[in-house]
């Protein structure tokens, strides 16, 4: 449904985007990920139709986005990163102007109003002024401006940014609903969302394509390595911190350790292990050995992680190799 | 051409769901009452006075009230431009709503024509006001209506020209003030490069003169229907438009 080829957007003096090819097939829900100022929106503004891209070319359901922008642009629901609302207008009349706009018109037209204010769950402030409403509803009635002329591809901006933990779980469970219909690329920073939205991940960093990959083998790829932090206490108030740190170090797949930071009591280190799962084996470790085991817990694994992780792993292949085992 | 009449009438709305249609139109009411109100009463003075001479100056509406009066509106109408464009395309710009439409299957140029068709259609609900007044002048007196037809097509015209302007330096800044201010520089500008002709006859200044948008209304306002003067009108309004399109086009590469 899309292909990407060697896209290149030149500024004058930063390259924002350098060279990104994949493809997204008919019906996925293709996860864009990347740190801020990665090249995602650029990447997407370029497969709308808005930026012309200096090199390379893009096509959104065999159209190429330089050579027929307007067939492309039919084809096309942009929710950009903040929605494009006139704060003048009521929601239903938004709606049909932007779907007057996209070519719709008659009864058709307000048939698709009343559908996609059902389907965004916005029918409630279908007369209400937009700049009045909450930041929720305004990404919602961004979606469904997106959607209204029931185009083939769908490119979503940050849907999620700046709403409150419950929006953001029903504005995945919508994007999610609209998958079959719609082939979806979505912009990120947040891994869970990726994890728990898309079937595809494109990895970005500093205008470079670092992986494309499914989520399954990403969580994997992720897993591989995992750092914890520890914290023990010694029985009687103080502790040999080198001898923690060489215990800990024996624990089978512990790769290594380091000793954090002390508040009295506290102790924590720092231990980042290649195998699957140590924590039990740690745990046994540091109780045998006759100290307190005061936290175990995983550190989060950020995308700053990944990002480090898969550039330094395999560096040289990183851009070459999974890109070529793509999405197809 | 169903695309340019979607984009002028949410722009046609937008003036009038906030203040600045309403604002624009009572102010140049009321100016433009003043106006009248004036000449009126100057040219009832003028009759008292031939009446109690017992002479007969000729008396005449048209060139008496009528033509000033139009050549009035022609310079107010630089001090409302602005106010009428600065926000066209700044406040897409500064709202994001200008990606809405850059990635809507519509052309530049129909959202451009758009927009301005309405701007001028905002400046011509302006020109009513001022049929109101001489509305009062066929009922009282009996002066022709072609010259004024004439008058109004310049004044038509002439907006038409700088509100192109208007619209192109729209597209330039994020800013409405920014916008508004150099739009309404240049409209000054354009009033006064014809002073340069009253010392001055060589032909940079005569290149000068000719550029003033003022110079080519006074044949209008006469009631003459000059074609070297309408294409100049035309003209302005093309160039206006073309560079609009450019600089959305610009917009896109650099943005």
């Amino acid at each position: 449904m899309i292909t990407v080829k060697d896209l290149t957007k030149r500024y004058a003096r930063n390259v924002a985007v350098d060279h990104i090819s994949f493809e997204v097939q008919k019906g996925q829900i293709v996860g864009f990920l990347g740190p801020n100022g990665a090249g995602k929106t650029t990447t997407m503004r370029m497969l709308t139709c808005f930026l012309p891209p200096t090199a390379g070319a893009a096509t959104v359901a065999g159209f190429d986005v330089l050579e027929q922008p307007l067939e492309v642009k039919k084809r096309i629901g942009y929710l950009p990163e903040s929605p494009p609302l006139y704060p003048e207008m009521e929601t239903a009349e938004y709606l049909s102007f932007v779907g007057k706009l996209k070519g719709l018109s008659g009864p058709e037209l307000n048939k698709r109003v009343d559908y996609v204010c059902e389907r965004c769950a916005i029918a409630d402030v279908k007369n209400k002024l937009l700049g009045k409403l909450s930041k929720g509803y305004r990404q919602r009635v961004g979606l469904a401006q997106a959607i209204i002329h029931n185009p083939d591809v769908l490119v979503l901006d940050e849907p999620t940014a700046g709403l409150d933990p419950k929006q953001i779980n029903e504005t995945r469970d919508l994007i999610k609903g609209l998958a079959g219909d719609h082939t979806i690329i979505l912009s990120t920073h947040i891994l869970p969302e990726v994890e728990q939205t898309c079937e595809q991940v494109i990895i970005i960093n500093k205008g470079k394509l670092v992986a494309t990959d499914s989520v399954h083998n990403l969580q994997n790829r992720a897993r591989g390595a995992e750092t914890m932090f520890i914290e023990v206490g010694g029985r009687n108030g103080n502790l040999e911190t080198a001898l923690v740190e060489n215990r800990l170090a024996k624990v089978n797949g512990v790769s290594r350790v380091q000793f954090k930071t002390s508040h009295g009591d506290r102790n924590v280190f720092e231990v980042e292990s290649q195998k699957g799962f140590v924590r039990g084996d740690l745990a046994r470790a540091v109780v045998e050995a006759g100290w307190d085991l005061n936290e175990l817990r995983p550190a989060a694994m950020s995308l700053e992680e990944i990002f480090l992780q898969l550039t330094k792993s395999d560096a040289p292949a990183a851009t070459e190799e999974p890109a070529a085992k793509g999405v197809a | 051409m169903r695309n340019i009449f979607v984009i002028f009438r949410k722009e046609i709305r937008s003036y009038f769901v906030s203040p600045i249609a309403y604002l624009l139109l009572t102010m140049f009411a009321l100016i433009f009452g003043f106006f009248f109100w004036n000449a009126l009463g100057y040219f009832v003075l003028m009759g008292m006075e031939e009446q109690m001479r017992g002479q007969a100056f000729p008396m005449n509406l048209n060139e008496q009230i009528i033509r000033p009066l139009l050549s009035n509106v022609s310079v107010i109408g630089l001090f409302f431009i602005p106010m009428i464009t600065m926000r066209l395309f700044a406040e897409e710009k500064r709202s994001g709503t200008i990606e809405l439409l850059a990635t809507s299957p519509v052309r530049d140029i129909e959202v451009i024509v758009g927009k301005w068709l309405a701007a001028l259609t905002l400046y011509a609900g302006m020109l009513l006001f001022t049929a109101i007044n001489f509305a009062f002048l066929f009922k009282y007196g009996n002066p022709d209506w072609k010259p004024l037809a004439i008058g109004y097509l310049g004044l038509l015209l002439q907006a038409g020209g700088l509100l192109a302007i208007g619209t192109f330096i729209s597209t330039l800044t994020k800013n409405q003030i920014i916008a508004g201010a150099a739009t309404f520089g240049i409209c000054l500008l354009l009033w006064v490069l014809e002073w340069v002709s009253g010392y001055e006859t060589a032909t940079w200044a005569q290149v000068l003169a000719y550029m003033s948008v003022i110079t080519h209304f006074e044949s209008f306002a006469k009631g003459v229907l000059d074609i070297k003067d309408t294409i100049f009108y035309l003209t302005v309004i093309f160039l206006g438009l073309f560079f609009t399109s450019r600089s959305m086009e610009s917009l896109r590469w650099r943005s």
